[in-house]
Parts: structure tokens; sequence; C-alpha cells
């Protein structure tokens, strides 16, 4: 390749990556600013964190985000495993078709949708059954895991598909059960397809806005929708502090996941 | 030590659960999920037809029930309401929205292909540990909240901006730009936030592209460009459908983005849809307004599923 | 096993002063004044701190069927991907029929490639693929048509042309992409290992098919391979590459014969290196003296070189003869003990302890079916060869 084409792709892959950082590092800046009009510089300051976490309603929400998080992730992680591992290797069965359509839809379902439908869902068996008791902390939950057991699947599903089969058959040829062999061999093997599932499931979940507003109750304001009703009405210092907070907090997450990888020789 | 018993305790629930000639592993495997997803994805959209047909009442729950059985003068009375189909086509309101939505999503989709593949080619092209970096810095946005993203773009994006102050101090305008509350905000934030879904496939479909084919249609005469169009497009193109797919049918219902970054003439079906269940409080119109967005979107999710089964079998 | 297939080829002539037989073609690369069709003049190619290829210069004639062979990493590769212009010299010239390729792109040379994988397109059919090139040119459809289906008789894959590459065989794909290249009527064709892909009995048949197509076409090829048998099949001549370095250019019968070093010597086909020092030199002999040997070794022809200079004697293991009994011959003998003894049917392999230590290895052909039984594990044999059966390798 020519060093002129190459010099070309290099620079529109640099404008690409700085569009995607530039926004991020502006937020981790103006949250050190001492104004309170986010774009005049007052110099550098941690007040806003200060303020955070007095700011009785922000904490209140993150807690209830972090224990939703927590749960539908478990929950989606146990129920994406078990359907990944049903369209993988369970071969056929009644309404397969019907079920992986089911599994790759809500991938890309518009968030409306969903909120919607499961809202609906919840009054009418509501007034059918008398469960769930209004609406809340259970809503949310089967709501999210809903939605994130579909990824974990397909992460499941693609991971079962890559991974050499003739494993499973060598561990059968040593001696080991059929029964054996699921947690012998094969929930090994595909551990980092769960893991990452599980992370991803909770980091989608702790980001959901528009599910969590469809379906939450009165008092049971997640993270993410405390966050909309103050930055609608414009920018927040606050905020800024919070997203730093949580920038942190994955880019620590990156730094382990990937000195974990350095540790140990790649899977594949 | 912990780990072998916790195995050995897992193995003997495994072999219990196997029962007569039933394997009741397998079926609890496959029945569990099966009907977690009926009950909670598949039965809503019923739901929402059903109330879609309903009408509008001031009640607990706010519409008005299909079935009137009234068992004493064993008389039932089924009523369906078409009204709110009507009424979408009628008032140009709705049917704008729908235009507009699809217009936004189809453009910003293009838009973020072409923000993507130079990203997802470098990516592809690189070897070793520089392209575990440039993939993990694509990603790594994704991992903090989208929401914040999009408020990060509000900031630099004021008329009192950074933006604004740097073209100003450049000398290129001289009045600060309405940029915030327009579409062309709207675009900045759909291509920010769904840039990750159109790189990653495509770098999957170009990682496995032969270069020398590339190579080869150079030999025969072809020049970089047209090589682009005669081989790296048709050979990418599995790639290209699925990240296409990925951003346009989320951004067709996309509330988020039009709700901060746009205007008040940004018109989007999904804010419409939330405004109807929330301000309007009209559940029925906000499930018909649902039942034909799932409608317009059935041919492409459907595809979404084919393109995955696709790369299964490749 | 090289050897009788190189034996029964009849092979062009040589100079003239070894080998009488006549070439069917005109060898150009024998007449002096012939004017070269593709010339290397001093051409390097650097990857960072890595010489690909060193300074190197070489002449291709019209009609050629040119064949640079040599292992991984030689600069083989690099010399032909710098014909097809994916890379350019650091250094030096090349020249297509007297145009120099400087900053000439790919897409403009008069020259095709066959690639080692093909590099079918996967998504079209083998009718498009092979009219994929002519889409370039403005030719019209009609005559795309007409060119691709002659092209495919030529191939003989007439019945396959709406296959898509990966319904067909190693060998039709293999074809299809020679189909592809020639199609564009190339001055010059390079063929990147052309027969690497295909199981041994189907390169037989494909290396004569190659060289007929190359007769019929008259395109001047350059092939790269690192299979010496494949080279010495299908060449009209072989370029021997080593680190960067051509070691040595001459006709398969030359190169095979005549090794000028013994890397080439050992490169193609096996050999017996026999260290020595010169002893006599003369224009028409030489003898060497060797702690190996009984007697010293006598060569008929003469080296220019220094008295007492250290060299190697290469003999073949075909040249080699054994006897239970004494030869008459004093020159060029030796005895040894058999160690171990191959069956190779059309002939046996035998490897023999020289009494100073050395091995040698020994073919012998099996004219008679009872030829396995004349010598045996552990039976004591001299071993011995005309004088014009060695040569005398100063590098």
């Amino acid at each position: 390749m020519s060093n002129q084409r190459s010099w070309l792709l290099m620079s529109t892959s640099a404008l690409g990556f700085l569009f995607l950082y530039l926004p991020i590092f502006s937020l981790v800046i103006y949250s050190f600013n001492e104004s309170k009009l986010v774009t005049v510089w007052g110099g550098w300051s941690l007040k806003w964190y200060g303020e955070l976490f007095r700011n009785e309603q922000i904490v209140n929400a993150a807690m209830l985000s972090f224990k939703v998080a927590m749960i539908s992730a478990t929950l989606a992680v146990i129920l994406g495993t078990m359907a990944g591992f049903a369209l993988q290797r369970l071969g056929r069965f009644k309404g397969k078709m019907m079920f992986s359509g089911w599994i790759s839809a809500p991938l890309v379902m518009p968030d409306v949708i969903t909120g919607l439908s499961l809202l609906l869902l919840f009054v009418a068996l509501e007034s059918l059954f008398g469960w769930p008791a209004g609406r809340g902390t259970l809503t949310i939950i089967i709501a999210h895991t809903t939605f994130c057991m579909a990824y974990v699947a397909v992460i499941v599903q693609s991971r079962l598909a890559g991974f050499d089969e003739t494993l499973e058959e060598a561990a059968m040829d040593l001696g080991a059960r059929p029964s054996s062999l699921f947690f012998l061999v094969t929930l090994p093997l595909i551990m980092p397809a769960v893991l990452s599932g599980w992370l991803l499931s909770f980091t989608m979940s702790l980001d959901d806005l528009v599910i969590a507003s469809f379906v939450s109750g009165p008092g049971n304001s997640t993270l993410p929708m405390v966050i909309f009703s103050k930055v609608r009405l414009g920018v927040t210092p606050e905020v800024n502090a919070l997203a730093t907070l949580m920038i942190l907090v994955v880019a620590i997450g990156v730094f382990v996941a990937m000195w974990q990888m350095r540790k140990r020789p790649e899977p594949q | 030590m912990t780990q072998s018993t916790g195995t050995a305790v897992l193995e003997r629930l495994w072999q219990m659960s196997r029962l007569g000639n039933v394997n009741w592993g397998r079926l609890m495997v496959i029945a569990v999920p099966y009907f977690w997803l009926a009950l909670f994805f598949f039965i809503p959209f019923l739901v929402v037809f059903k109330i879609s047909l309903s009408e509008s009442a001031i009640a607990v729950p706010p519409y008005t029930d299909l079935l009137d059985l009234d068992l004493e003068e064993a008389y039932l009375n089924i009523k369906i309401n078409l009204g709110n189909y009507l009424f979408l086509w009628e008032d140009s309101f709705y049917l704008d929205a729908y235009l507009s939505s699809i217009k936004i999503a189809a453009i910003s989709t293009v838009l973020t292909l072409i923000v993507a593949f130079p990203i997802a080619w470098l990516i592809a092209r690189s070897e070793g540990n520089t392209r575990t970096i440039l993939l993990a810095l694509v990603v790594l946005p994704f991992w903090t909240s989208f929401l914040l993203r999009v408020y990060a773009w509000m900031a630099l994006l004021k008329k009192s901006g950074p933006i604004n102050d740097i073209l100003m101090a450049v000398g290129l305008i001289d009045q600060p730009l309405q940029m915030l509350q327009t579409d062309f905000a709207v675009y900045i934030g759909i291509v920010y936030t769904y840039l990750p879904f159109m790189v990653l496939p495509l770098y999957t479909a170009l990682e496995k592209l032969d270069m020398t084919l590339v190579e080869a249609a150079a030999d025969l005469g072809y020049r970089p460009i047209q090589s682009f169009f005669a081989v790296i497009v048709p050979m990418a193109l599995p790639g290209i459908v699925a990240g296409c797919l990925l951003v346009f049918i989320p951004v067709v219902g996309e509330y988020v983005i039009p709700s901060l970054l746009g205007g008040s003439d940004t018109l989007m079906i999904g804010r419409v849809l939330w405004d109807e269940f929330s301000i309007n409080r009209d559940w029925p119109m906000a499930s018909a307004v649902a039942i034909v967005m799932l409608v317009i979107l059935v041919v492409p999710i459907t595809l979404v599923r084919n393109s995955s089964k696709q790369e299964d079998a490749a | 096993m090289t050897i009788a297939e190189v034996s029964t080829k009849p092979s062009p002539a040589t100079d003239s002063s070894h080998n009488p037989l006549t070439s069917p073609q005109p060898s150009l690369w024998r007449d002096p004044d012939a004017k070269p069709f593709v010339v290397f003049e001093n051409v390097t190619k650097n990857f960072g701190d890595f010489t690909a290829v060193d300074n190197i210069s070489l002449n291709i004639y019209r009609r050629e069927l040119f064949c640079l062979l040599g292992g991984s990493g030689s600069g083989k590769s690099t010399l032909l991907r710098m014909l097809a212009g994916f890379e350019q010299p650091t250094s030096g010239r090349i020249l297509i029929d007297g145009v120099d390729m400087a900053g000439i792109k790919p897409w403009n040379r008069p020259v095709n490639m066959m690639f080692q994988s093909y590099a079918l397109f996967p998504h079209l059919t083998v009718e498009k693929n092979i009219a994929f090139g002519l889409k370039r040119e403005g030719i019209a459809d009609s005559d795309i048509k007409k060119r691709v289906a002659d092209m495919l008789d030529m191939v003989q894959l007439g019945h396959l042309g709406k296959r898509k590459p990966h319904q067909l065989s190693g060998g039709q794909r293999q074809r299809v992409a020679l189909a592809r290249a020639l199609v564009k009527k190339p001055k010059l064709l390079l063929l990147d290992e052309p027969l690497g892909a295909l199981d041994k009995k189907l390169r037989e048949e494909t290396q004569f098919e190659l060289m007929n197509i190359q007769e019929e076409t008259g395109v001047t090829f350059v092939v790269v391979t690192h299979d010496q048998e494949e080279a010495m099949t299908l060449a009209t001549r072989i370029g021997v590459m080593n680190t960067g370095n051509i070691v040595q250019v001459g006709e398969p019968h030359d190169i095979y014969e005549y090794p000028n070093s013994a890397f080439v010597a050992r490169f193609i086909g096996s050999v017996n290196l026999i260290e020595g020092h010169i002893i006599e030199d003369e224009v028409d002999r030489v003898r060497v003296k060797s702690k190996h040997m009984d007697a010293p070794l006598y060569i008929n022809h003469g080296i220019s070189c220094a008295p007492g200079q250290q060299v190697n004697v290469a003999i073949r293991p075909e040249k080699i003869l054994l006897s239970h009994e004494l030869p008459e011959q004093t020159d060029n003998r030796c005895e040894g003990v058999i160690v171990d003894i191959a069956y190779m049917g059309s002939m046996s392999i035998f490897r023999i302890h020289l009494d100073s230590g050395m091995e040698v290895r020994v073919t012998q052909p099996n004219v008679a079916r009872d030829m396995g039984a004349r010598f045996t594990w552990n039976d004591r044999v001299h071993l011995y060869w005309d004088v014009d059966s060695a040569v005398v390798l100063t590098a």
C-alpha cells in the first residue's frame, strides 16, 4: 500500500477515535470546574464531587441501580447460558425456530417497544392474578433480565459454536460421563463468555433509561432516570462528576481485565 | 477442594434429574428460558396488540376491555376499536413521525458506516497488540453510560460550548452556531453512540478478507477505488448488512437522543410513543404506534436473525 | 527419485560441449546477442533492516519458463512481487520489454499473476472470475464472452463456468486461476508456487499441462517454487536463490550436473560432498586428496585454483557404483560397510559407512528383480565412479 493512502487511512481513523474520545475527556475536565456555569472555566475544584455525594436522590438512585444490575445480570447469565446451550448443543426441539427468533429480536428491538409491552403485560397480569403487585424493583429486574439474557445467549452460543468439540470427545474418551462433561469441560471452556455476558448485562442494566422508565413505579427511580430528569433541564456539574467516576470505574475494570488476559495465554 | 466438592454436588443433581427415560436436565435447560421469553418477550406483544384495539378510558388501567361478559344476561360483547389505527393514518403527524424516523435512521446509518469503515479497516489490517488496543479503544466508550455520552455532546454543542468557542476563536464564524436542538446534533449523537455496533461487525468481516484478493484485483487492472467496490464491498457485505441493521432498527425507535439533542421539531416516533404514553396517558394509542413500528421493523429484524445464522454457517 | 524423471524428460540442450541434444524451442538465452525480455539491474529490496533481495541482476528471455527456486526467506517471492508491482525495489531497476517499471502501478503493468492461494473471488462464478480483469479493458461484452469461453475450453473447464470457486476441486481452482491470469494476454505471467496446493499425482499431470499451455500461448512464464522437482521438470532455466542472492542460473541439466557451489549441489537432488585439498591442478584434470578415500580423487576437468586449496568433491548417489570385488581403477574408489538399505521400487538407496567414518549415500537402479539380494546389510563393499562423474566445488 502506498504511503499516501495509508496516511489517509491513519488520519481518518485518528479523526474517528478523536470523535469517540473528545466528549468523554471534556466531561472529565469539566467535572473539576469550580464554576457553576459549566462551560465557563472557574479553576480546578473537587466541589462537585462533594455535591454529588450529598445529593441523596442521586445516591439512592445509584444504590437501586446497582442492586437491580447485580440481580438482573446474574439472572440473565443463568437464563442466557441455558438458552445459548439449548440452541447450540441440545439438537432439535419443538419451537426452536421461534425460540431463536426470541433470542435475536431483543438485541435490536427499540427500547420504547420493549418498555411499553412489558409495562402492559405487568398491568394485565396484575389485574388478572394480582401479581406483580404494583411496579417497582421487581418489574425492573424482570425487564432487564429479559433483554440482557438475549445478549448472554448470543455470546454463549457463539462461544459454543467456536470451540473444539473434540475436547468434549476427548473427555468422554478419558472416562468422563456425559453428565459430568458439562461441569468438567464445557462450563470451564465457556466461562470467559459467561463472564463477559455478565459484565455486559450489568453495564446495560445500569445504563438503561427507557425500559426502566416504563416499568418502574413511583419512588423507584434508577440512576439513569434521575440523570435524565436533571440533564434535560440543561447541563449540571454534579452529573459531570458522576460521569467521571463511572468512567474511572470502567477504565479500572478494563485495565484489570486486560491484565488478567495478559497473564493467561489466549484461549483460542 | 471446595470447587471439586461443588462440582460433585452439581453432578449429583444433574444425575438425579435423569429420571426414567426423559432427560429432565435437557428439558429444563430448554424449558426455563423458553417460557421466560414466551412470558416476558412474546406474550407482551399480544397484550400490546390487544390494547391497541381498545379505547382510552379514565380508569385504572386506562383502557377499556375488549370482552364484556355478562353472565346473568348470558351476553358476550366484543368491542374492537380500529379507531387508533385509523387515526394514525388520518393524522399526518404520525405518518410524518414515522417517515422522519426512517429518514433520520437511514441517513445516520449511512453516516455511521462512513465513519466506521476506515476504523474497522485499520483494526482489521493491524496486528497483534496494536489490534487488541484499537479494538479496546472502540469498545471502551460503550462500557460507559450511553446517557452520559449523549449528555457530553450537549455540553460540547451548546451555544456557549467549546466547539462554538473554538470556531469563533479561529474566526470561521462570528456568531455562535445553533447546533444543539437541531437534526445535526441528533445525527452526531446517533453516529457517536452507535459507532461500535457498526465497527465490530465490519471488523469481523474485514478481518476475514483475504488481502491477496485485493492484490489479485490490482493485478487484473483494478485501481484501488475500483477494487474497493468490486472486491472489498462484496466481500464485506455480510458485515455491512449486519452493522447497518444493528444501527438502523434501534435508531428508528430512539428516544433519548432526539429528546436531549434534538429540537422541538425533531420528529421521531419513539418520542411520540413516549409522549402518548406518559403525557397523554393514551395507552391504546401508544400501543397502536408501537404495533405499526413493529410492522415496519419486522422485515429488518428477521434479516438480523438470518445474517447471524449465516455467520454461524460460515 | 528425481533422477528417473529428469532423465526421461528430453532435456533441452545445455552448453554444447556437454550435451549434444538440441532443444525443440529456440533458446534465446544461449544467444549472446539476444535482447532480454525482463531485466533486473542491481535490484535490492530492504524491509527495514532485513535485506530480502540483495543486488540481483538477471535477464529473462521471451518465451522462457523461468523458475526461481529457493527455500523460504530466500527472496524469490519478493522478486516476483516486484515484477507484479506489489513491492518497489529499494534500489536498482526492473525492465519489462524494454520499459522501466519504476512507478508503474500493478494495475497498469502488462503482467498477470497466478497467486499461490489462487485468490479466486469467492462471490463470483468461474466465468465472472475469468472475465473480471477484462471488464476493466473496455472490451465489448460479446468479446469478453468469447475470450472467457475460449479460455475455459483451453483449461478444460467449459462445463463448470457457472460454478462458484468453493464448488471446485483444488486442481480445477488452479486452472481457473491460470485462466483468469492468461485471459488478459499478459506479456509476462507470474506463477507463485503454482502446484504447491495440489497432491502429488495431480501435480505431475499439471506440470505437463502447464508446459503445454506455455508453449501454446507463447507467454513468458516466471515461476516461483521451493520444490526442486517442480523446477527441474518445468523450467527452461532455473535461478537458484539463497538469502537474497541468485547463486546459480542455468538449465536444469546444468544445475544438476554442474552445481557451482555446495549449496546448490545440496539443494537440488541429494549429493555426497567429500572434503579434500588440491594436489594437482591442470587444464584437463584435477587430483584431490581426501582423508576419506583410499586413493586420490581424479576428475577430468580443470579448475583454476591454488594448490593445497580446500575443496569439496560432489558426487551424486546414482553415479557411484558398488562391487564386492576390488575394482580395476586406481582412482575414485573407497571401501565401506552397508548400514542401511531403503527399497524404493525402481531403485534402492544404500547408506554406507566408510572406514574413515564418513557416511555415503548410493542409489542403485533395480534393473533386475533380484537386485536386492546382491548387496545386503553389513556387507563390505567397494565404491567407485568414473572420472567424469564428480564435480569439484570451491564454494
